[in-house]
């Protein structure tokens, strides 16, 4: 009981340090509800959000500019007509309308590649997690192994295989190395690891639940944070993927997003082309707008399962 | 990332062209044997049975081309694909090649690159179908490129008589004459950007097909090859001293904005008077006219300087061919098609689409060279044009391996630009990287 006696002393006699006492006060109410303000943080914090969003403003700005008056204005700010619903309708329709296939076919190489990937990696995460078998230790090293290999390094031999197989050129030749996602994997069998009870599995097995129907009836609601996370991941990698459709893929009908606007892109170097700059940044906005809708309506899954298994149950 | 994929794509190009160099090919003898000629009739009939061939190209007016070519042979299907524009395309051509499926029927070519492909016997010898006797129907020029000795690799698609592009209406502000000789041109480069610090008589930082092109206008031959022996000569050539001389001093005195072709800046200089010349081959109007709008009215297009006073020599910037490809499914309709886009009714499509024709015929025709250029003031300037075609120097030729010399030389000659590098140094070192690579892939390079 010595310490409110203890400010009350100090308190008339050292005047000048009066200023303290209140704010000792107000420390003491920080807890993780109400955490502690910093003027650093903030400042910093700021600037991170301004580089971050810099782009995404520029993009908004310019893409409701002319071609002409791209060239001719500052490049941050409003200028000239308003042309971004003239530049939407013109991205949608030149060259035939090429830009909405190549949005399905973005679409599709997600629904099945990114899809697939995490249905895979959800399997196998799950099977790794709580399954012994022989060579367990050897799959966890290929996969971790397989985690520090970029795609990059892997797409020329992918590249050589598949066209021995005739598969370049076709969709198949995106959807099935998107199919693997060792990261995914890893992520989910960790996850399942945390997520899922063993005593849970094992009270479904004793009341004679099948191991199929302990999968999708048991385990499966509770991995759902953790299987939107590896979605979302996947997703992202795939709807951005450019350098494996990149070599494999030589027909427009089939490119992807990033292909068909670096396409257009390099119309504006070439003999007689005619640059397109404000349908490759109207395109890249429109482009864009599908991944913050998923990120926004995915959030609170996400979010959640990033958090999985860092506390102790 | 970008720069990642750049190096890796490069990674592949250096694999195949390894692969493709000459020992690697050695069942093409075989073929020559069993390939007949075939003639006007036998096409004719290739043509009325029908068929799809796949066309790899990038060039605009094409598009035209094969909806005119279907309509007429209503039984060919010609699938048009853009498989990327210059070195990409060459890239992805070559791992095709070198993974034996997926190989176009046509592709087109620029005239640097014809040789590697060439050389690398992944295209097809044109003079069985007779197209060796074209060789007066085209300009010199991008005849003798796609030209080995008897063998015709490619049919000339269009070309690129140099010409000076200038900002008529900036010279004219700051009083400055239009300059006629390279000296002059040094003279104007001082006067404007002195006049307005932020005006500069051209940009460049670096560009393998302009240097080539101004050492090609010099009478400079510093690339030459028989067989496989192939000399590089870029440190006495007389061509490549007389670039040197002029070019030197104006990246010593900063006159030259260091801004890169076709980027939007360029877009931007070439709109707002910041760059106000540009030495390009004759297809220029057309970008000026999509690209450049706004300056519509203020450019006019002149003859090349030169280097001597009173000189009248030119050069070729750019161009490209169409070729057939030896793994091609159909080459007689790939040749058909070629001939057609090439040498008959598709040439004058393609002037309608704003392209530079390579053939003689169009070059000289009244219309052609009293069309007027509103973009230009009304000029016509395809007289400067045609002329400057018909003046460029024939003994020039590129390296076997340009494709890859032109992807390093902005890591050797591109120096001079950005530091106390000099361009002799540059050059110097190009020429050495370009030499290591050549042995490397078998040619005998200044052995």
């Amino acid at each position: 009981m010595s310490a409110p006696s203890f400010t009350a002393d100090q308190t008339p006699r050292r005047t000048t340090h009066r200023a303290s006492a209140p704010r000792r006060a107000v420390r003491r109410q920080h807890s993780v509800a109400r955490p502690r303000r910093s003027t650093v943080l903030t400042i910093l914090m700021g600037l991170t959000a301004v580089y971050a969003l810099m782009p995404l403003a520029w993009l908004v700005i310019n893409a409701t500019k002319t071609q002409k008056g791209l060239l001719d204005s500052f490049g941050l700010w409003f200028s000239g007509d308003f042309a971004l619903w003239d530049n939407i309708s013109q991205t949608l329709t030149y060259d035939d309308g090429i830009f909405v296939r190549w949005f399905l076919n973005t679409l599709l190489y997600v629904v099945v590649g990114a899809g697939g990937a995490t249905f895979l990696a959800v399997l196998g995460g799950y099977g790794l997690a709580k399954f012994d078998f022989a060579g367990k230790r050897a799959v966890f090293a290929t996969v971790i192994g397989a985690v520090a290999v970029p795609a990059t390094a892997l797409a020329v031999p992918t590249f050589l295989m598949f066209s021995k197989m005739g598969l370049t050129n076709t969709p198949w030749a995106v959807i099935i190395p998107s199919l693997i996602s060792p990261f995914g994997l890893y992520l989910m069998w960790v996850f399942a690891a945390e997520a899922i009870p063993t005593e849970l599995l094992e009270a479904a097995r004793v009341d004679g639940s099948g191991e199929l129907r302990t999968f999708f009836q048991v385990a499966l609601p509770l991995l759902t944070p953790g299987i939107v996370t590896v979605l979302l991941f996947t997703m992202v990698q795939t709807w951005n993927n450019y350098f494996l459709p990149l070599i494999m893929i030589k027909d427009p009908d089939w490119y992807p997003l990033t292909l068909g606007l670096n396409a257009w892109n390099q119309q504006a170097s070439t003999a007689g082309g005619q640059p397109v700059f404000n349908l490759v940044i109207t395109g890249s906005l429109l482009t864009i707008v599908p991944l913050i809708a998923a990120f926004l309506l995915l959030q609170r899954y996400w979010q959640s399962g990033l958090a999985a298994g860092s506390v102790k149950g | 990332m970008r720069t990642m994929t750049r190096r890796a794509m490069r990674g592949v190009g250096l694999l195949c062209a390894a692969a493709l160099s000459l020992t690697a090919c050695g069942s093409s003898d075989e073929d020559a044997a069993s390939e007949k000629t075939v003639r006007g009739t036998d096409l004719r009939a290739a043509l009325k049975e029908g068929g799809s061939i796949t066309v790899w190209a990038w060039e605009p007016t094409l598009k035209q081309v094969v909806s005119d070519f279907e309509k007429e042979y209503p039984k060919v299907k010609v699938k048009l694909v853009n498989a990327g524009t210059g070195n990409d395309q060459y890239t992805a051509l070559q791992n095709a090649v070198q993974a034996g499926s997926g190989v176009p029927d046509v592709a087109q070519v620029e005239y640097y690159a014809l040789g590697q492909f060439a050389l690398g016997k992944s295209l097809e010898d044109l003079s069985r179908y007779g197209a060796d006797e074209f060789k007066d129907d085209y300009s010199p020029g991008p005849w003798n490129s796609v030209t080995v000795d008897d063998a015709v690799y490619a049919l000339p698609m269009d070309s690129g008589p140099m010409a000076l592009f200038y900002n008529k209406k900036v010279l004219d502000k700051h009083q400055i004459a239009l300059p006629t000789t390279w000296d002059e041109y040094l003279e104007a480069a001082r006067a404007l950007h002195a006049a307005d610090p932020k005006s500069y008589i051209a940009n460049d930082t670096g560009d393998a097909g302009f240097t080539t092109s101004m050492i090609w206008q010099a009478g400079g031959t510093p690339f030459k090859t028989r067989d496989t022996e192939v000399t590089v000569d870029l440190t006495a050539d007389k061509g490549v001293t007389a670039f040197t001389k002029v070019w030197q001093k104006l990246l010593d005195e900063k006159l030259l904005a260091p801004i890169e072709n076709w980027s939007d800046e360029w877009y931007k200089g070439l709109a707002d008077g910041t760059i106000a010349t540009l030495s390009t081959g004759a297809w220029m109007p057309a970008n000026f006219v999509s690209g450049v709008e706004s300056a519509s009215g203020d450019w006019r297009a002149a003859a090349l300087p030169q280097y001597e006073k009173g000189g009248e020599v030119s050069s070729e910037n750019g161009g490209s061919s169409l070729a057939v490809m030896k793994a091609g499914k159909n080459k007689d309709l790939a040749y058909a098609f070629n001939e057609y886009a090439n040498h008959s009714d598709g040439v004058q499509a393609r002037i309608e689409g704003g392209a530079f024709p390579a053939t003689t015929a169009d070059l000289s025709s009244k219309s052609f060279l009293n069309t007027p250029f509103p973009y230009f003031g009304g000029q016509k300037a395809n007289e400067i044009f045609a002329r400057s075609a018909s003046q460029v120097p024939e003994d020039w030729s590129y390296l076997p391996f340009q494709v890859y010399a032109n992807s390093v030389f902005n890591d050797s000659v591109g120096k001079a630009y950005v530091s106390d590098t000099t361009l002799a140094e540059g050059l110097k070192q190009w020429q050495k990287t370009s030499v290591t690579y050549g042995n490397d892939q078998g040619f005998a390079v200044n052995k």
